[in-house]
Formats: C-alpha cells, structure tokens, sequence
C-alpha cells in the first residue's frame, strides 16, 4: 500500500448530504458518511433501502443527484478514473464472464488492470492459493457454485491489491461455513490495511463490522460501532417466553409504551419506550391481565433490536400519534 | 494501454468461439442468403415459350429468328402459318409471345418508316410484358442491308452482364447486406448483452477506456466481416459464375470501410437500447430500409425522390455503388471517391456519436 503516513489519518470515504433520485424514487436521501481506513464497514438494510445505489454512487458509476463525495481523497464522480486501479468492486451479481474459465477471468482482470507479467504471474498464483481456486481453474465460471462464484468475484476483485474494496452483498447465495470463511478472509485483508465497504441483510455479518450504517429507505437511521449501537439502543428491550405467542403479541401491541414486537423462535422480542419505568414488569402485568401466561425479562438489545428499532419507528410512532 | 485493448479483444474472440449460435450465424447467414438470392429469387426471364409467323422468308428473317433465339429469352415453338392461328394459340397460353415477319419484311427494314417486326405479347404476365418490350429494342438490321448475327440483342441494357443473370447483380450487392445485418446485429447484441449479464457495471470499475473496450470489441469483427465477404466471393464465383473483376485490395479496402461503418452503427444502436431483443429489433429496423431502398433490389434512379434521400443516409447505399464498380465494372477505388467520402462520413458521424453516449458510467 503506497500511502504516505498522513493519508492513514484522513478517512477514506467522505459524503456529504449524497442523494439519488430515480425519477419520482428517492433511493438515497441525504447520508452523511466517514467510513475509516483499514476498517469493515457495514451497511445493514432491507431490499431497496438504498445499498447498491449508494455503492454505486461511491464508486463512480452512478451520479449523485445532489451531494459530495470524496474516495481515496479522490473528488466522485469527477476524479472516478484516477481512484479505478485503487479499487476493487465486487458486484450483487456475479459479473464476471460465464463463458471464461476461472484462470481466464482472472487473466483478464489482472491484465485489464494494467498488472505487469511478473505481478500477473505472482498475484494471480496468490489468489488462487487464497481463496482455493486451483482444482477450478479450468473450469468455467458459469457452471461454479455460489460459494465459488463467490471466491472467484473476490480473487478477481483483489487481484490487483487494491486499497478499497467495496463488496456488495457478497455473501447472499452463500453457506454459513462459507460466509465464515469469507470472513476470514476478509478479516486477513483489513489486517494488511484494506478498507473494506461490504453491503448486507445478514445480522450476524453486520455484527462483525468495525461500523456499520443501517439503512432505510434510502436513509441512515442508526450508526456506529455494532457494541455501541446496542448498547445505546433508544428503547428497553424485554423478552417474552409465552404459550401463545401470538394472544401475547396482539396484547402487547395495544400498550403505547410498547415500540414494536418481534418474534425470535418461541420468544419474543418488545422493544417499548426508553422512558419505559420498570418495563419487564409492565409487560407481566399487562400479560396477566388479560389472561396470557407469560415470563419476561430485561435483556441486553441485540443488533436485531437495534435494526428493529431504527427501522421500524416511523410506523409505529406513525400508530402511537393516531391514538 | 495495448495490453488492455488486447485483453477485451483476446476475451471476444475467445467467447465468440465458444458460442456456437453465433458462430453458426457468422456462416450460416451467408450461405443461406446466396442460396435465396442466388437460386430461389430469379429476376432472369428465360425460354419463354413464342412461336414465330415468318411471311417473308428471307435468310435475313431466318437470321432473326436464329438470333432471338440464341438470346434465350425466347424458346421458339413450331412455327405458325398465319397471325390468325398465332392469335388463337396466344388466346389459349400456348405461347406468351408471337413475332410476326411480315411479307414486306426487307422493304421496311431498308425503309424503316414502318415497324419491322411485330410483337404480340400476353400482356397479363408483367414480367413477360416488359421483357417483350425489352426485345423491341433490338437493334434494327442496319440499313447497308448486312443483318449481322453477332449484334446482341440487349446491347443498351446488359452492358456488364451480357447474360444478364440476376446473381451477377445481387451477389456483390448482397456482400454488402449480409455484412449489414450480421455487423449490427452482433455488435448491438454482444455490447447489450454484457450490459444485461451485468458485465459492463464491472468493467467501468476498472481502468479500462472507453475506447479501448470498444475497439476492442469491435476489431474482432472487422476480420469476421472480411472472412464473410471472402466467403461470399468464392461461393458466388463457383457456384454463379459471379466475375470479380476490379483488384481484390480495392474490393477488401471497400469492404472494410463498410465493416467499420455498420459496426460504429451497432455501437450507436447498442447505446440506445436496454435488452437483446430491443437491440435485435433496432437492427431490423435499419436493415429493411437498407435492403429495399440501398439499389440492391429496385433501381436507385427509379425511387421517389423522398426515398433517394433516406438512401443517402444509408451506408449500404454507398456500398452497393462502390462493390458492383470495383467487382463487375473493374473500376479503381480510385474513381469511387464520392460513395467512398459519405461512406467515411456516416462512419465519422456514427463514431462521434457513440462515443458522446458510451459513458463510463450506469446513468
Ligand atoms: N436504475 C434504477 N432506476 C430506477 N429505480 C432504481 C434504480 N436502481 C435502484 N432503484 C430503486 O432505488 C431503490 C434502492 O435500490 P437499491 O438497489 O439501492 O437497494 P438495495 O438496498 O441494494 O436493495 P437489495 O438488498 O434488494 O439489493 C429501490 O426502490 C429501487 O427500486
Ligand atoms: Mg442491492
């Protein structure tokens, strides 16, 4: 990594009030964001919150309708072409070609990334040692599994060592043990100084991110680091073990104290009001009033609660003003 | 970089030989459309069936009727007694066409202040119509009294093609449509369709240029075009006699100019479009025109006005003119300067044009 010393110290995303409008659609609405270097930084949100365009947006491909961005000290859109050999970008969609093989894919990447033929020759044997393509090389990439495509859209994004990558939902079609293993390796990049953007909807993937950004509809409802953002959850979570969950749920929802109710296997999860006084008491009382036999308790938020709340509070303080 | 360009270029040919479908096109179009044009569509008239009323009886009618003859336009019948039984088989379609020598025969060719020969005709068949009319432009016997045999019978209008077959006509002509539609069609697809896989999002993430990923993806083709025209040539000189006249370089020369410019078109088209099968469509949409209004198969100085215009923005218009002048008439590139110079123009035009809408970017 060519950076000088000071760079280390300047983030390496900046934006500014980013908007994009498609249309009469608004997929990004004003984000704010200062993503660290040598970090994994997060962004959680559900389909059409806004991810893919905002990565887009900060690799050059999409325009901002309003807003600014700087990458790598780099001004986007304006300067795209000087930050491409420093960025590595991995696709929703397995981009690379179908109908090459997994050695002729790479070769191509690396030569299209300007590498000479030593470095071709030496980073093209590291990638396939690193993420276990050897037995594939002379397969095409059409007919490899998920996890391969996977490996394979990685190798070829990291080929030319870049110092950002930007990985959208990488691991969607994946195995747990595979994600594992994505993540390791993920982890072993930012190790060597790597700043890594990855978009997800899997928790437990969020929850592993240095930062992390949770998205909805096109706006950045919570951020920071996973630990803090649960630990300063704007709500009191209590957790339910019920026979019927179901009675316990519509009973629940009609307390106003009460934010939003999830149910995680056969316990659920009530998110009330951060001013709530004693709130595992009041959801017993209200339980037992109406007949339900329940147990609850105060619980630590997980990064689900925390999800929960930022994303589901415009309905439910949407509900609690209509009453 | 060159290292780039070869590595799109390298790629394209690589996945061209692995896509059978349109590997089979690249030589499958061709053939089938000599084998259309070539056979199936026959513009010639030949052995019409006539029959003859020789009143006169001189060795000059008789050259005559030899000479009609041997023009194979007319396949003479057993010969009739009068113009009334002429009549009467002509009524019953026995024979499309009558000549009648009249008994005056040599007074009136000396005189020719009246008709020669006359030629009666079943109007009902347009074709055989205006080929009869054809054969009224037959060169009067001179007035010395010498009818000479070797006298064509088409002089005016079958300077290049004595036979006048149709396949010496369409054949360089169709050089140029099957590279028409093959070039569009399969630059417009392979561009859209990396853009539909979703491989162009990643390629403008890479340091590639603009025109690099263009050239590169083009430049395949241009050989592919080459290989075709060549394909063309051979099939139409041994299988339909097809002469090639003019030097093979002007004729490569040509063709590659012609290559380039409907390969800058696809690349136009393939900015306009979203899918495979728009791009697939738009490409039709230019070709019809071409093909109709290009002089391939009406005459160009016989269209309305309005229509010579739209032709004139057409580059097979201007291919049509150059190949039948260099491959039939012999003629150097040289002397083809104005087709050559719009050719070069609706070329500069589309590339300006593609180049302003391919943008490195997904909006
Ligand atoms: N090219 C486009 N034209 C019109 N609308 C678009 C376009 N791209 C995205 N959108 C809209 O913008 C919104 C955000 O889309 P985006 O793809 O950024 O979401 P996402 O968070 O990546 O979702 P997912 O998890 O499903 O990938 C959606 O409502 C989508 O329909
Ligand atoms: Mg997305």
């Amino acid at each position: 990594m060519a950076t000088h010393p000071g760079a280390v110290l300047t983030p390496a995303i900046v934006a500014r009030g980013l908007t994009r409008r498609f249309g009469r659609v608004t997929a990004v609405d004003g984000i704010d964001l200062e993503i660290p270097r040598a970090r994994i930084y997060g962004f959680l949100g559900p389909n059409g919150s806004g991810k893919s365009t905002t990565i887009r947006m900060l690799c050059g491909l999409l325009h901002p309708s309003a807003g600014t961005v700087q990458v790598l000290g780099h001004e986007m859109p304006r300067d795209a072409e000087r930050l491409r050999p420093r960025l590595g970008y991995m696709t929703q969609k397995f981009s690379l070609w179908d109908d090459l093989t997994v050695a002729e894919n790479l070769d191509f990447m690396a030569r299209v990334f300007d590498l000479d033929r030593h470095r071709r020759r030496s980073r093209f044997e590291a990638v396939t040692d690193e993420y276990h393509l050897a037995p594939l090389l002379q397969q095409r990439a059409g007919t490899l599994s998920g996890g391969q495509r996977q490996r394979l859209a990685l190798a070829a994004a990291t080929l030319h060592e870049p110092e950002l990558l930007m990985l959208d939902e990488p691991t969607s079609a994946v195995d747990p043990q595979s994600r594992r293993d994505f993540w390791e390796s993920l982890f072993a990049l930012v190790a060597r100084g790597v700043t890594i953007l990855v978009s997800t909807h899997y928790m437990d993937e969020a929850e592993r991110c240095h930062e992390l950004a949770i998205l909805a509809d096109g706006r950045i409802v919570a951020q920071g680091a996973p630990k803090r953002l649960m630990g300063t959850i704007p709500a009191r979570v209590v957790e339910i073990e019920a026979e019927d969950t179901v009675q316990a749920r519509a009973v629940l929802l009609e307390d106003d104290a009460v934010l939003s109710v999830a149910q995680l296997g056969t316990r659920l999860h009530v998110l009330l009001r951060p001013d709530t006084p004693r709130p595992a008491e009041r959801c017993a009382d209200r339980l037992h009033d109406a007949g339900v036999a329940a147990r609850s308790t105060v619980v630590g938020a997980s990064l689900e609660d925390v999800f929960v709340a930022a994303t589901g509070f415009k309905l439910t303080s949407h509900v609690a003003a209509a009453d | 970089m060159l290292q780039r360009l070869f590595a799109i270029m390298n790629k394209e040919v690589r996945q061209l030989a692995r896509d059978r479908l349109t590997f089979g096109m690249i030589v499958g179009i061709p053939l089938l459309q000599m084998l259309l044009f070539g056979y199936a569509i026959n513009f010639d008239v030949r052995d019409i069936r006539g029959a003859v009323v020789d009143e006169a009886r001189t060795s000059h009618s008789r050259a005559l009727v030899a000479d009609l003859q041997a023009s194979g336009v007319v396949r003479f019948a057993a010969p009739s007694a009068s113009v009334s039984e002429l009549r009467r088989r002509l009524d019953a379609g026995e024979v499309s066409v009558g000549v009648v020598i009249p008994r005056d025969f040599e007074r009136r060719r000396l005189g020719a202040d009246r008709a020669v020969v006359q030629i009666l005709v079943d109007g009902s068949e347009p074709m055989i119509d205006s080929v009869a009319r054809g054969l009224v432009q037959m060169p009067l016997p001179a007035r010395d009294g010498e009818y000479r045999s070797r006298v064509p019978v088409f002089e005016v209008l079958t300077e290049y093609n004595p036979e006048r077959r149709t396949a010496v006509q369409v054949v360089p002509a169709l050089i140029g449509v099957i590279l028409n539609m093959t070039m569009v069609i399969f630059t417009s697809v392979a561009i859209v369709r990396e853009r539909e896989r979703g491989n162009l999002e990643l390629l403008i993430t890479t340091p590639i240029r603009s025109w690099e990923l263009m050239a590169g993806k083009l430049a395949p083709y241009v050989v592919i075009g080459l290989i075709q025209t060549t394909l063309v040539l051979v099939v139409g000189a041994y299988a339909f006699d097809v002469p090639i006249n003019g030097s093979l370089l002007d004729l490569y020369l040509a063709a590659a100019l012609f290559i380039a410019a409907t390969l800058t078109l696809g690349l136009v088209i393939s900015t306009l479009v979203k899918s495979q099968m728009q791009a697939f469509q738009l490409s039709f949409m230019t070709l019809l025109p071409s093909i109709l209004l290009s002089g391939f198969v009406f005459p160009f100085d016989g269209m309305p006005k309005p229509a010579q215009w739209i032709a004139q923005v057409l580059p097979l218009t201007h291919f049509v003119e150059m190949i039948r002048g260099v491959l039939l008439r012999g003629a150097p590139l040289t002397e083809m300067g104005m087709p050559a110079a719009k050719l070069a123009l609706f070329l500069a035009v589309t590339l300006a044009i593609a180049t302003l809408r391919f943008h490195k970017r997904l909006d």
